[in-house]
């Protein structure tokens, strides 16, 4: 089967700084955590992987082609302080803009696009807050904002950096149930993490990252002692 | 005077005794009101983008390319002021502002703000330098040149507003056909790139619409204020909307009504620049805005 998504031989600079070296890795559906040290390329792997920062060689293998060929079924989702929450638009508005490749540019939004995107806030128990200014939502709120507007992209594969960072429970709950909602329709979900508690209990996978992969494969198998001692040297549990 | 003018000619004198607006004067207060809507427009999103300071750094790099266009249609025994070669003039230079502005700041070791500086003066240094060779010479090139610096709508003929405010139309337009992913673009860049958004093409637009409203807005408003033509509304109108249709539609509407009330003013009080009066009207619903905001 080819996998949903891959890296081969991923060479990539942060400041001109060497950040990620000769990566090969091939993800497999389900709920993946990227895990690592701070520096050590998780955030930089998915947006090298979506040219959005030059990678100095490889390549990165959606669904086994290009990246545009398989556009419509990867959704990103970016880290929540990417952006600035006060810019003026609504969480729908936000949302909306998953639709963006499958509508007309001008006018406003078309009534199947925002019924999407209304479905999508509901399905992160945002939808009375569709009309809601952005800038007046809670961090949390944010956050679950960013993975409706994910969602409303309706992909196959996700990646997502950091959407467990500094969020209130109710929001934590709310991802991970949605996650797992997608795990259960075969959907791919690739996110970067920095909290090693909730790996056992929630992800299927790890990718382990220290610059380089130090370990990679099923939670039982790839999440061990001696892997996280060699990725976060000797810390466990100091992200 | 042009056939069609001819029949108004008897009225408007008629007018202006009365305290009226005459015919010429309500084109000219028109375009300033097209180009001061397009510069509200254009700034918001300049603004969301982070770009609004690159309007200085485009008025002042157009001085260089006035002059060179005066004197060059001068020495081919053009007509010594006619707008077109003038802004086709500024564009040229302003672009070429823009060029070198990237060309300092690839490296990353000049920042951005810096990098302004460093162009803007240069090429304002280099302007107002060719002007005073140009005041020089003999012939009439220079008539009005400096005009370019200040503002003064009152010196547009009907000709010069309907250029200006075509283009400041033609921007409009080009806004509202983008708009959603222009706006998608402002909000959250890496996203439009990973959904393939053409974000380089968005931007060169962008940079597109800036350069034509600040060069439009040269003659009526003039190099060192027409950045606040382009700020002022926008900064004002984010301050009391909350959904982007609602700050481009009052950005615009405040952009016009200074527009239009500066060049009322100026065509009033010929001693007073437009530039000068169109900022201090849009100063007046700055001040308002913010009072609003606070309440």
């Amino acid at each position: 089967m080819t996998a949903p998504f891959s890296v081969e031989g991923l060479n990539a600079s942060y400041a001109g700084r060497p950040a990620l070296t000769d990566v090969t890795w091939a993800a497999s559906p389900g709920l993946t955590a990227i895990l690592g040290p701070n520096g050590a390329g998780k955030s930089t792997l998915l947006k090298a992987a979506l040219g959005l920062i030059p990678s100095d060689s490889g390549r990165a293998l959606f669904f086994g082609g290009s990246l545009d060929q398989a556009r419509s079924r990867v959704a990103y989702l970016p880290q929540r302080a990417s952006v600035d929450w006060d810019f003026p638009a609504s969480a729908l508005d936000v949302v909306a803009m998953a639709r963006l490749p499958r509508m007309r540019w001008w006018g406003s939004v078309p009534r199947a696009e925002r019924d999407v995107a209304h479905e999508a806030l509901d399905s992160v128990g945002l939808g009375e807050f569709a009309d809601r200014q952005i800038g007046g939502l809670s961090g949390g709120q944010q956050q679950r904002v960013f993975l409706a507007r994910a969602l409303a992209q309706q992909a196959d594969l996700f990646l997502m950096d950091e959407p467990l960072a500094a969020v209130d429970a109710v929001t934590e709950q709310t991802i991970l149930a949605v996650l797992h909602g997608l795990v259960r329709e075969g959907k791919t979900v690739l996110m970067v993490h920095h909290d090693l508690s909730l790996i056992t209990a929630h992800f299927d996978h790890v990718l382990i990252l220290a610059g380089h992969v130090v370990a990679a494969g099923q939670v039982a198998e790839a999440f061990t002692d001696a892997s996280i001692a060699a990725a976060f040297g000797g810390l466990p549990g100091r992200a | 005077m042009p056939p069609s003018r001819r029949p108004l000619a008897g009225f408007q004198g008629a007018h202006e005794r009365m305290g009226m607006i005459g015919h010429n004067t309500l084109i000219v207060l028109l375009g300033c009101a097209a180009l001061g809507a397009a510069s509200g427009v254009v700034g918001a999103f300049a603004l969301l983008r982070g770009r609004a300071l690159l309007a200085d750094a485009i008025g002042h790099a157009a001085l260089p390319g006035v002059v060179a266009a005066s004197l060059i249609v001068a020495a081919f025994g053009g007509p010594a002021r006619s707008l077109g070669p003038l802004l086709l003039g500024a564009a040229l230079s302003a672009w070429l502002g823009l060029l070198a502005l990237r060309a300092l700041t690839a490296s990353g070791r000049i920042r951005q703000d810096a990098a302004i500086g460093v162009v803007l003066s240069a090429f304002y240094a280099l302007g107002t330098v060719g002007l005073s060779i140009a005041q020089a010479m003999p012939n009439a090139a220079q008539a009005g040149l400096s005009h370019f610096i200040l503002g003064q709508a009152a010196t547009l003929t009907e000709g010069d507003a309907m250029l200006a405010g075509g283009l400041a139309l033609t921007c409009i337009g080009v806004v509202a056909v983008l708009f959603q992913p222009l706006r998608a673009l402002c909000f959250d860049e890496a996203f439009a790139r990973s959904q393939g958004l053409p974000v380089r093409w968005l931007d060169l637009v962008l940079l597109a619409l800036l350069l034509a409203v600040c060069v439009a807005g040269l003659p009526a408003v003039g190099l060192l204020l027409v950045v606040a033509l382009l700020i002022v509304p926008a900064a004002a109108a984010r301050l009391v909307t909350q959904g982007l249709p609602a700050m481009l539609a009052l950005a615009g509407a405040l952009g016009a009504a200074a527009g239009a009330a500066g060049a009322l003013v100026s065509t009033r009080f010929e001693n007073i620049p437009t530039g000068a009066a169109v900022v201090l009207a849009g100063l007046v619903g700055f001040g308002a805005a913010v009072a609003w905001s606070r309440r």
